[in-house]
């Protein structure tokens, strides 16, 4: 697998600008990256989502570009709103405490009744698609009674209740749009994951005790060259995910979980191992290495943990 | 037509009926040699068609016998063959470990005289690593290799030497000189010359490839150094990429080949345990990501050791999962299929240690492709 000229500077730009204003990201395209009308695919979609992922940074891409905008295919003047990094729109889809792709919510006679929970960017959406036993449909936030969660990684989600608010339907199929998504999180957790492995072993080389670095005693190199087999795997996995995306292949739905469900897996050990790797240091706010394993929990949750992603493996 | 295409076609032609279904044994496996054994006169067709055609080797140049494909168009002969469901033509250890070295680092004489003999399947290979007192510190070997006019006269003994007794060349590390590394150099020695002798040795899981090889007084023209005197420690790592390169993508294949985890679990009742199913649904999830990864191209220390621990864990699975069924040695009660499964779960203990182990791939990826401290 190699990458083209086009996608190598597109890495370059997204790491620059990583942790940037939405707006800014979308003047580049960033926003409109899988939409129509937009320069790229999932593959570009992916590096972007890593770098973004290195920084944790949580640009609304999950819940705008992928999950909610997805939907909006029949919407294009809504789009490219979207596409210009004008509104934001998020997809409510979860009810209970974890992630189920069934739902209960009901659309009928053109309203939405629903409590659901962590929509993420449910606070800054302008618009909600949300899926019903009827279908998707599509609710302005006005007409949403919205309640900010706080989460321990900082990533914006909120608790939306409809009350029989007026909404219109929108065709697409969610299936497609949850694995969509759990692929574009699995690049964004392989970002992550990468960025906290090499912080990890930088701090092998440098760190000294006992006289030496730390990095020179068997215990730790084994345990580092052991993960980085794991993210070598990952990103296998992962890439293979977005490329099948773009290609319309028909195994696309089942990379999208294996990408989740190993994305999910490393991604935790590779954080776990960054703070105890660490040591004290790892364990305190300043340094910021336990921000990694936050994310990562919140990240695993998200649309299916592994063992969720596994089960759907099996022939 | 396109390549691909083509390839196909000829493949359809080509490949005697009876060679597209997996071979059921080792024992249909085509080695090749001087005493090659055939399982079957199309298995011999099959090879001579190949080897005609260059495929056996099909990225060597044409004139050492190969078909000089490109990577690419490698891959899609490979990618056809496995289609077309066809058994591979010819194994060996030359085509997969001695051929790169040797077009690598061989002179012009050594490459004509010994890769179209490789690619054509007349002479097998062996590799000579191992020593008793030289396992995962390879470089302590002590085999000695003394220059004496235009031969070496090489003493020693090598150990866990694949196939040894059915060889007709092996492929040897020698010590020349007392510098560990430096002291190293790379020798082709006929396993037909006086004073070489190999013995079987039997593992945990009964009758194996693996011997020990003893050379006295055994004299070697030097003309046979691949390289320099005292390189032999670069072309052994540069041998050792292709090794755990090679063996990686066979032992995916094989767990390709084999009956699907659940199936397996349906048939002996397990089917629907929850606890099981995960364990089947991560060790699919594990082989997809191995196989995706040989594909992208990776370290050969990290595909080494992915591959074979997920190999060992598959193992222990299928055994667990046939319950009182994988208990058997050998004799009634137990199908032939249950005493395989049984057989290469003890041979699989083995392929975490040997090729280099689990321990040293670990202390390699530190140390090159991470760049942690000595």
């Amino acid at each position: 697998m190699t990458w083209t000229e086009e996608q190598i500077a597109l890495r370059r730009t997204a790491r620059e600008v990583a942790g940037r204003p939405w707006a800014e990201l979308a003047r580049l395209g960033f926003a409109g990256l899988t939409l129509p009308g937009g320069d790229g695919g999932f593959v570009e979609l992916g590096i972007v989502l890593e770098e973004q992922g290195r920084k944790l940074a949580a640009a609304p891409f999950l819940s705008t570009v992928v999950l909610g905008g997805g939907a909006l295919r029949g919407r294009p003047e809504l789009v490219a709103r979207i596409v210009a990094g004008e509104t934001l729109v998020a997809l409510a889809h979860d009810e209970g405490p974890r992630h189920r792709r069934e739902v209960s919510a009901r659309f009928d006679g053109g309203r939405v009744a629903s409590d659901k929970t962590m929509v993420l960017d449910g606070n800054t959406a302008e618009w909600f698609v949300v899926s019903t036993v009827d279908g998707l449909a599509l609710v302005p936030a006005s007409a949403a009674s919205v309640t900010p969660l706080s989460l321990i990684d900082g990533r914006d989600a909120a608790r939306v209740r409809f009350d029989g608010a007026a909404a219109e339907p929108v065709a697409a199929d969610l299936g497609a749009l949850l694995d969509r998504g759990a692929a574009a999180l699995a690049a964004e957790m392989l970002g992550a994951a990468s960025e906290v492995f090499e912080r990890t072993v930088e701090y092998l080389k440098t760190r000294r005790q006992f006289g030496v670095p730390i990095g020179s005693f068997q215990a730790l190199k084994h345990r580092a060259a052991q993960l980085h087999i794991e993210l070598e795997l990952t990103r296998s996995v992962v890439w293979a995910a977005l490329h099948a995306l773009d290609d319309g292949a028909a195994d696309a739905p089942m990379l999208c979980s294996a990408a989740k469900a190993r994305a999910t897996d490393t991604f935790i050990a590779a954080a776990a191992e960054a703070v105890q790797m660490h040591g004290g240091i790892g364990v305190t706010e300043e340094l910021g290495i336990g921000r990694y394993l936050m994310r990562a929990r919140v990240a695993a949750e998200l649309l299916g943990d592994a063992a969720f992603h596994r089960r759907r493996l099996l022939r | 037509m396109g390549f691909r295409e083509e390839i196909r076609a000829w493949l359809l032609e080509a490949c005697p009926p009876s060679l597209r279904v997996p071979a059921r044994s080792e024992a249909e496996e085509v080695w090749g040699g001087r005493r090659a054994t055939w399982p079957s006169a199309d298995a011999r067709l099959w090879l001579e068609r190949m080897a005609a055609r260059g495929y056996t080797a099909p990225t060597w140049p044409r004139e050492y016998g190969g078909a000089g494909l490109s990577d690419e168009d490698a891959r899609v002969l490979e990618e056809e063959v496995r289609a077309v469901g066809c058994r591979p033509a010819l194994r060996s250890l030359g085509l997969w470990m001695l051929g790169p070295v040797l077009l690598r680092y061989g002179t012009e004489e050594q490459k004509r005289e010994h890769l179209p003999r490789i690619a054509r399947g007349e002479i097998r290979w062996c590799q000579g690593y191992s020593e008793p007192g030289a396992g995962s510190d390879l470089a302590s070997l002590a085999t000695r290799a003394v220059r004496d006019g235009d031969v070496y006269v090489v003493n020693g003994q090598k150990i866990w030497t694949s196939h040894a007794d059915l060889a007709d060349w092996m492929f040897c590390l020698v010590r020349t000189a007392p510098p560990k590394h430096e002291g190293i150099s790379f020798l082709l020695i006929d396993m037909a010359s006086p004073g070489v002798r190999a013995r079987p040795i039997r593992l945990i899981s009964g009758a194996s490839p693996f011997c020990e090889t003893f050379f006295d007084e055994v004299r070697v023209p030097a003309r046979n150094l691949v390289g320099r005197e005292g390189q032999g420690w670069e072309i052994a790592k540069a041998l050792l990429g292709e090794e755990r390169r090679a063996m990686s993508r066979l032992r995916e294949q094989r767990t390709d080949d084999e009956e699907p985890l659940e199936s397996l679990a349906a048939r002996y009742g397990v089917g629907d345990d929850p606890l099981l199913a995960d364990r089947i649904a991560a060790a699919n999830l594990e082989h997809l990501a191995i196989k995706l990864t040989l594909r992208r191209g990776a370290d050969p220390s990290v595909l080494k050791v992915a591959v074979t621990e997920a190999a060992k864990r598959r193992r222990e699975l299928r055994v667990a999962i046939t319950g009182f069924q994988g208990l058997g040695w050998e004799g009634e009660g137990f199908s032939p299929e249950e005493l395989a499964i049984t057989r290469d779960w003890l041979r699989s203990r083995a392929l975490t240690i040997e090729g280099g182990s689990t321990e040293i791939q670990l202390n390699i990826i530190a140390r090159r492709v991470l760049g942690l401290p000595e």
